[in-house]
């Protein structure tokens, strides 16, 4: 599994206006729902499903990155989207520091391995700190793009 | 003196694998020992106080990982990064379905 196997590329939000976890949750979600990859009647049931993972424990996992995610019912299969802050978000992140980078992930219900997967996928990409340098600087959707498919080579 | 280097294996025994959120609990209490922490997976070996390392793993229910420890608390951190390994977290209950 690479990243742009289950990044959707319209929902890819080169600026979040957010400037709160919540905002930043709804945001990415709103953005996955316009992209057409669920019905929007499912809309708030999953932006409240990822609030409550949240609530057990922060997906922010330090160096400015966190990793908002959920099972739900309403996807077949795995998908994802990226978002970028320019002046960063408190999320309560392990670290204590604000999150620059976001990867938020919704699985379907029976597939654990592949959100594992996804994970580790996600993981090759931002351990690479030229790599996150690089996403930081981004402007547009297109640019992630191009350097989301440089990353999976 | 570096102290003890200690190994076990440990089965993946959630149904949901080894995720995010027992990632975190083991790399937050790895950290907070002196000694390394290595978990490795068939040869491919990470550092186990770094989430992103551990992200490495994807470690699926019935996925065998060894953990080496190695430093003056080695025991300590063993036992109880064994423990978090074993134990469930809350998540790990199955969600009421979705109308």
């Amino acid at each position: 599994m690479r990243m742009s196997d289950f990044v959707v590329r319209d929902a890819i939000i080169a600026e979040l206006p957010a400037t709160n976890k919540e905002g930043v949750i709804r945001e990415m979600v709103e953005s996955l729902r316009a992209a057409g990859q669920f019905r929007g009647a499912d809309l708030e049931d999953i932006i409240r499903a990822i609030l409550k993972r949240e609530f057990l424990g922060s997906t922010g996992i330090g160096r400015g990155v966190a990793i908002p995610h959920t099972k739900h019912n309403s996807v077949e299969r795995l998908i994802g989207t990226v978002a970028l802050s320019t002046k960063g978000i408190a999320f309560d992140s392990l670290d204590g520091e604000p999150v620059h980078v976001f990867v938020l992930l919704i699985s379907p219900q029976d597939r654990p391995g592949d959100h594992l997967r996804a994970l580790e996928n996600v993981s090759r990409s931002l351990r690479d700190d030229s790599f996150v340098r690089s996403l930081r600087t981004a402007t547009t959707q297109e640019e992630i793009i191009a350097l989301l498919d440089r990353a999976d080579h | 003196m570096n102290g003890a280097s200690l190994q076990q294996k440990v089965v993946i025994t959630n149904p949901q694998g080894f995720h995010m959120r027992p990632m975190a609990a083991f790399a937050q209490l790895a950290a907070r020992f002196q000694s390394s922490v290595k978990v490795s997976r068939e040869g491919q070996s990470v550092n186990g106080k770094s989430i992103l390392d551990l992200m490495l793993l994807a470690a699926a229910q019935g996925t065998e990982l060894t953990l080496e420890v190695a430093g003056p608390d080695a025991q300590n951190a063993l036992d109880a990064l064994v423990r978090v390994l074993k134990t469930p977290t809350e998540e790990d209950s199955p969600e009421p379905p979705v109308a």
